[in-house]
């Protein structure tokens, strides 16, 4: 397999000559990958994307496809398929027509073509819907021939731009997973982009955080969530608790940080020395109630609120200053005395409590 | 399923559908109370004009009421052979009549536009008519002018009978009822009719082909630029409206003519020499130039106004599947496009088949359209029944080009705007 399958090389972008929307990105994507592209939006990853497909041009930099520079080729040379935000489908022809079209223009034989045409749309089940009009599809089923579309004409690489952003939310998880497994079947490169963080950990073997115009982080989905590398990450990806304080001592790959009004232990990650600030991420269900003696940061807290969730029930407390801590609390028999008011001892442990950067 | 379930009643007892339409009778009447004075003002503005108009076009009323003994007496006659006595008596009672009233002047111009030669005649039979006795009044008529006994005169009268003719049309093609009722061309110098319907047609047709030429590539442009250019360039193709459209004419007529600015910068570059500078205004060119220039903004608009929807991301879906940029415009944008190249083509050509103004003041001779002979024949000849005939063969076509263009595209894919 092919590490630098896609390679972008030090590229910038900007579109008026002031502001840098993409900077000095530089990012591999290995050959069968499914790589998404995560961000709040503005932060770039569409962008990086169209440089990609060829709808933009980098400023400065090179974008390597399978180890050859492709910025002087025009998008329809470069055999990129691709999945529009709307679908994009043509509205005047069928949708077999729709797939015929990158085979025609290919000059594939109609029989061949055919084959291609049949296989694309039952990877995506819909037989029998060949004649149809995009117009008379529902939003999945357009999205489903755009996928398949995007994959008739055998690319290497795929991207997809927020493909399931128009869905509605049953429909959207069920896609996420179809997406997914026409990928693990068929082994083409995925490079997708979305803002819905749930999406990028379902579907993605890695994920690079974008903001402000750079990769925060790639990772696998689950190092990104459980070990973010700056307090963007840790902020963007799930639900986080947070305290801001001053490294007070730093040893045997722990350290001490100060608040206010108390002292926790912390996991340094992104501090190096005494008297530098921080800020502590700690995730919600890492934190527990009736904490074990073992766990290395027990304090206690008055319970704020309570919100029934089914399942679990979350829980918003007041800990050490910071009155927005959240806790995931099992539905058990054994939590059914978490009352409003109440003060209860919570604990985690010191390698959970992530000390990044103070921004 | 028995009567109660078919009728749904309330809870008072008024069947639902009854109780329906009374609790929307109010919005219904309040509804068209707003578009009555819209509608009342279509009627007496357009309706009632239009159809007093067109109607004019077949009337042929002022013949049959001024001789109705005449041509009820004429009913049983064969007019193969002179008519009976009875004709002539009716004719003479008609005739005395009309001098009492002193209208037998117009009798003689009517009847004149029929056949020549009845003026001379009825000025003879109204002098000598005074000086009749009673009884045998074919002698009394004949012995007026040898005319009088002549067969084809009293044809022509009776050619006259119904209240309405289709002669105005046949008028406006060039042909006409010859003296026997057959239908027959006008001799070949006299065809000016025909001429001008096919110049029109063909005039409208190319000044259409120009103006979509002109159009595409601007209502593109203008769909896909920034809004601040666009918005700029917007202003810059309806500037033309908001200009009259005289001085828009006038100022092609001081463009084109002869010592004008075109002809100069023609020279200038040497293109054509000084004493050999081409017309190009008072015949067909000024009128295509003029009138593609004027008619622009009808084609722009609604190709712009389907442009306008066609999303950007099918054009690069198009050429990340592979298609060159030109396979992709012409299988996916050109296809997209194709109900704004209908209205806006629709529109021109409805237009320009009808265009006054422009080709009356720089068309010249043979660059004048039908409509500059219908308003020929308004203002000049006052033949308004003329007129309106030619007005109505000329709505009549523009109705059949819809037509057909609906059976071909389809009016519902017709997109203005």
């Amino acid at each position: 397999m092919n590490k630098e399958f896609v390679k972008f090389d030090k590229v910038d972008k900007s579109y008026d000559g002031k502001i840098l929307v993409v900077k000095d990105l530089q990012l591999d994507i290995e050959e069968g990958e499914f790589v998404t592209m995560l961000g709040p939006s503005g932060s770039g990853k569409t962008t990086c994307l169209m440089m990609l497909a060829g709808f933009e041009t980098p400023t400065h930099g090179e974008i390597y496809l399978n180890g050859k520079a492709i910025s002087s080729i025009p998008p329809h040379k470069r055999g990129i398929g691709m999945v529009f935000q709307n679908y994009a489908l043509f509205p005047h022809m069928t949708v077999y027509e729709n797939l015929a079209f990158p085979l025609r223009v290919r000059k594939i034989p109609k029989d061949e073509a055919d084959k291609k045409i049949d296989k694309a749309l039952s990877m995506v089940s819909l037989q029998g819907f060949a004649e149809r009009m995009p117009g008379q599809l529902s939003g999945g089923q357009q999205q489903r021939v755009a996928v398949a579309r995007s994959l008739v004409f055998d690319p290497q690489l795929v991207l997809m731009d927020e493909p399931l952003g128009a869905l509605d939310k049953n429909l959207r998880e069920s896609m996420q997973y179809e997406i997914k497994h026409i990928h693990e079947s068929i082994g083409v490169t995925v490079v997708y982009v979305t803002h819905d963080q749930s999406e990028a950990l379902t579907m993605s073997n890695r994920i690079a955080v974008f903001n402000d115009g750079k990769v925060q982080q790639l990772s696998s989905p689950d190092e990104l969530y459980e070990k973010p590398v700056n307090s963007f990450v840790a902020e963007f990806i799930g639900e986080n608790n947070t305290f801001a304080g001053e490294v007070s001592d730093i040893s045997g790959g722990k350290c001490k940080v100060k608040l206010a009004n108390a002292e926790i232990l912390a996991n340094p990650i992104s501090v190096k020395r005494k008297g530098e600030k921080t800020k502590i991420s700690l995730r919600p269900e890492r934190a527990l109630i009736n904490p074990s003696d073992k766990m290395d940061n027990i304090h206690s807290g008055k319970v704020e609120e309570v919100i029934y969730h089914g399942d679990h029930t979350r829980v918003r407390m007041n800990v050490l200053g910071n009155n927005q801590f959240i806790l995931k609390v099992p539905n058990s028999s054994a939590n059914l005395d978490i009352k409003l008011g109440k003060e209860i001892k919570i604990g985690w442990n010191s390698e959970d409590a992530r000390a990044l950067d103070p921004k | 399923m028995n009567s109660e379930t078919q009728k749904i009643l309330t809870t008072d007892g008024i069947p639902l559908e009854v109780s329906l339409k009374k609790a929307e009778r109010k919005n219904k009447i309040k509804a068209f109370l707003l578009v009555a004075p819209l509608l009342l003002f279509i009627i007496i503005t357009y309706v009632i004009p239009i159809g007093s108009m067109l109607t004019r076009s077949i009337d042929d009323k002022m013949v049959t009421e001024m001789l109705p003994k005449t041509f009820k007496s004429m009913e049983t006659w064969d007019g193969q052979e002179l008519p009976p006595e009875e004709v002539f008596e009716a004719f003479y009672l008609d005739f005395q009549n009309l001098v009492d009233e002193r209208r037998e002047g117009k009798l003689s111009t009517q009847l004149n536009y029929t056949k020549n030669g009845f003026k001379s005649i009825i000025k003879k039979l109204r002098r000598k008519s005074k000086s009749f006795v009673e009884g045998n009044y074919k002698e009394q008529i004949m012995s007026v002018h040898k005319r009088w006994a002549d067969v084809e005169y009293w044809q022509a009268i009776k050619r006259r009978a119904p209240a309405y003719t289709v002669q105005k049309y046949l008028k406006g093609i060039d042909m006409y009822k010859n003296d026997k009722g057959e239908i027959v061309n006008v001799s070949e110098d006299r065809r000016i009719h025909r001429l001008l319907w096919l110049r029109t047609i063909e005039v409208a047709l190319f000044v259409t082909i120009f103006c979509f030429l002109m159009a595409y590539p601007i209502a593109h442009l203008l769909a896909t630029l920034p809004m601040k250019y666009s918005n700029l360039l917007m202003i810059c193709v309806l500037l033309p409206f908001w200009t009259s459209l005289l001085v828009r004419t006038a100022s092609w007529m001081i463009l084109l003519q002869q010592q004008g600015i075109v002809n100069d910068f023609f020279v200038f570059i040497g293109l054509v020499a000084n004493d050999a500078r081409p017309e190009m205004m008072y015949n067909k060119t000024g009128t295509y130039v003029a009138m593609t220039q004027i008619l622009l903004p009808f084609m722009v608009l609604p190709l712009y106004s389907v442009m306008k929807t066609i999303s950007p991301s099918l054009m690069r879906a198009g050429k990340s599947l592979g298609g060159t940029p030109f396979t992709t415009f012409w299988k996916i944008y050109f296809p997209l496009t194709i109900p704004g190249i209908g209205a806006g083509c629709l529109l021109v050509f409805i237009l320009a088949i009808g265009y006054y103004i422009t080709p009356a003041l720089v068309g010249g001779a043979s660059g004048t359209l039908i409509s500059n002979q219908i308003a020929f024949h308004m203002k000049a000849t006052l033949d308004w029944s003329f007129a309106s005939a030619m007005g109505l063969m000329l709505l009549t076509g523009v109705l059949a080009i819809y037509w057909v263009y609906n059976k071909i595209v389809g009016i519902d894919n017709i997109k203005l705007g």
